[in-house]
């Protein structure tokens, strides 16, 4: 019998309860939230389930929302199913003040880069991290570019006349 | 509606076969040319640059055909494009350069024997251009001196060998002891050299 989103479903409230939530379907790709505290059992069981078998991770990033006021730092994990070709969309939230959440390097290595992008981006601590240092911007930034309080233009810079550019 | 485009409306005679530069001005008589020192130098200098292209996006392929036959930075006496910093004259920074890319480029620069030269191509190299963003150099001015900045986004080839040329002007002009002097040193310690 192939894989459906109502047995992917099916299979996540048996284990997990009411703690996975906020099931949603859009453009028929399965999407759903856990607990950040639990994130490493979701994987863990959705890589180890014989029926499920999501192995692959396609990737894994950051959003930010300032107006969830203690759910501010959304990570978001697409899986893979290779054997059936089915993906899944899983999201964990965390506080901005305190954003720790289990590093997924011990589950897959692809991990590894993509969780030093997202700390690199949006300060999200990944808390096991074997090298959570930035990766893509100079190491001496001392902010989290993408978070929505910082405007894209550098704030640093004089030279640039602010009526000439529209935003006076 | 489009426009047909036509260069060379107006034929331009060829002023000799061969070209060779001017001499420069001095004394001359029955078998002695006599001049200064700077003036035979810088001219020696001027015709003979080796660029070092520094090329990171659409100002790079710009220069790739100011290098082809039909633009031909040849004429000019740069032949010879190098891409080690230790044997260049030019260092020729064509497109947008990251924040994480500056002390690359502050590294090639410091390669580099004196005398040397800088050329900034396009908006991106000489003021960030529209990448007005966190990653990005607002202008190479920043880590390195520049002698000339072409603007254009990108800039022709021609707008590029007119760069060259000014290039050219400030090198035959250049006094030997620039180099040496107060002014150059100050310029180099407030980019943190030396």
């Amino acid at each position: 019998m192939a894989l459906t989103n109502e047995i992917i479903k099916q299979r996540l409230t048996e284990k997990f309860g009411e703690q996975v939530s906020n099931f949603e379907e859009p453009y028929g790709m399965l999407t759903f939230e856990a607990p950040k505290e639990l994130n490493l059992k979701v994987l863990n069981f959705l890589y180890d389930d014989e029926e499920l078998k999501f192995r692959f991770m396609t990737d894994l990033c950051g959003v930010h929302y300032p107006d969830n006021k203690g759910k501010e730092l959304a990570v978001v994990y697409h899986l893979h199913n290779m054997v059936d070709n089915i993906r899944i969309r899983f999201k964990v939230f965390t506080d901005i003040d305190q954003p720790d959440i289990y590093t997924a390097t011990g589950l897959f290595s692809a991990a590894n880069w993509m969780e030093r992008e997202t700390y690199d981006f949006y300060g999200v601590n990944f808390v096991g991290h074997p090298k959570l240092k930035r990766i893509l911007n100079v190491d001496e930034m001392d902010y989290f570019p993408l978070r929505k309080e910082f405007p894209l233009e550098d704030q640093t810079r004089v030279d640039k006349d602010d009526e000439m550019f529209g935003r006076g | 509606m489009s426009r047909p485009v036509s260069y060379n409306l107006i034929k331009k005679p060829l002023e000799s076969d061969i070209s060779i530069v001017d001499m420069p001005d001095g004394h001359q008589g029955e078998g002695f040319f006599a001049t200064s020192l700077n003036k035979v130098i810088g001219l020696a200098r001027k015709n003979s640059i080796w660029p070092l292209p520094f090329a990171t996006s659409c100002c790079g392929i710009e220069f790739m055909a100011t290098m082809g036959s039909h633009y031909d930075l040849a004429r000019f006496g740069s032949e010879r494009v190098g891409f080690s910093p230790r044997q260049c004259d030019l260092l020729m920074v064509m497109g947008t350069i990251a924040k994480k890319m500056g002390p690359v480029v502050k590294q090639v620069y410091l390669q580099m024997a004196e005398p040397r030269w800088v050329i900034a191509v396009g908006a991106c190299a000489s003021s960030g251009g529209i990448f007005d963003t966190y990653s990005v150099l607002q202008g190479i001015d920043q880590v390195v001196p520049v002698d000339v900045y072409v603007p254009g986004c990108p800039p022709r080839p021609e707008a590029i060998i007119d760069g060259v040329i000014r290039i050219q002007e400030l090198v035959g002009k250049e006094s030997l002891r620039r180099r040496n002097g107060e002014q150059y040193k100050l310029l180099l310690e407030s980019y943190g050299i030396q």
